[in-house]
């Protein structure tokens, strides 16, 4: 059985309901601490959405200090599958291992709504079960959320086809409506929005409700390919 | 006791959302005349002892790799605080 790593920091929020999410798909959920120095040899791993030391000085740059950073920046570098939601994509924001930086959302409004993504880019490790084109819908809830870079670093991520989903409906002012990226290698990706809040039916969305469910099996399919 | 003030601004191209807020709310409490707002941060690093040319530096190097992010902000200023 798959082992799937969530990290938790102090202030992280969304730990469970990642954990959750990698037993519904029929992985092992694996709880790393922040200040453990060993990623346990899991075979992917999910930094968690909330508030990480409280988001002090910026969102996520603290817990790029965290002593569990080291082992997910040289596994990242290797081929695990890594993915950031929300704090976690901030996080792998100031870690470097993602492009680009989140401001406060346009507004300064706390945005918290269904949100519908078109996925971009579905060969990366954590979006391979989706059809490119497809539209699919997550939760959003973020008051720091708004995704920039500097027009030669776009470029770069939409001519390397590093854009992996795109608001449809841009609800918080972020660059070409980035909703989330990956890095050049495909296997480090970070979104804003929440899949791991729509994977059962009736907790999620109106609908169906489990749109994010595949992010969880595409990392399972990602494994799988590699062995 | 000295203190080592570090001073960051976001970088003039990115949108200030919470500069562009306070612009707005100015006028609505008489205070016209501002034709825009940035809002940006300031830290003050207390040392035991004087800020030497060697804590400067090692403040400088804390603005840069921690106190701000290059993709967003910059560092506009790195200076000893004035005696009271």
């Amino acid at each position: 059985m798959a082992r799937i790593g969530v990290i938790t920091f102090p202030g992280s929020l969304d730990d469970r309901d990642a954990a959750r999410a990698v037993r519904l798909v029929g992985a092992e959920p694996v709880r790393l601490w922040h200040a453990d120095d060993s990623l346990a040899e899991v075979d992917a791993v999910i930094l968690p959405g909330g508030f990480s030391y409280g988001d002090y000085l910026r969102a996520g740059a603290i817990s790029r200090f965290a002593p569990i950073m080291g082992a997910v920046v040289a596994a990242a570098n290797g081929s695990l599958p890594v993915l950031g939601i929300c704090n976690g994509f901030q996080i792998l924001c100031e870690t470097h291992l993602l492009a680009g930086a989140m401001i406060k959302n346009e507004r300064l409004a706390f945005v918290c709504k269904d949100q519908t993504l078109r996925v971009e880019n579905n060969t990366t490790a954590w979006s391979n079960e989706y059809a490119a084109g497809e539209e699919i819908v997550v939760p959003l809830k973020n008051q720091d959320g708004q995704f920039i870079a500097d027009e030669a670093t776009l470029d770069e991520l939409e001519g390397e086809a590093r854009v992996v989903f795109r608001y449809v409906g841009n609800p918080n002012g972020s660059r070409r409506d980035i909703a989330g990226i990956t890095n050049a290698r495909g296997n480090v990706v970070g979104l804003m929005p929440h899949p791991e809040h729509a994977v059962e039916a009736g907790f999620g969305p109106e609908g169906a409700g489990t749109d994010g469910l595949r992010f969880f099996t595409s990392a399972l399919s990602s494994l799988l390919a590699s062995t | 006791m000295a203190r080592v003030v570090v001073e960051i601004m976001p970088k003039p191209e990115i949108l200030d959302p919470q500069g562009k807020a306070v612009a707005g709310a100015l006028p609505r409490l008489g205070f016209t005349g501002f034709a825009s707002v940035r809002q940006g941060k300031r830290f003050e690093l207390e040392v035991d002892g004087e800020a030497t040319e060697e804590v400067l530096a090692a403040a400088r190097k804390a603005a840069e790799e921690v106190l701000s992010n290059p993709v967003i902000e910059d560092v506009v200023s790195v200076h000893v605080a004035k005696e009271d």
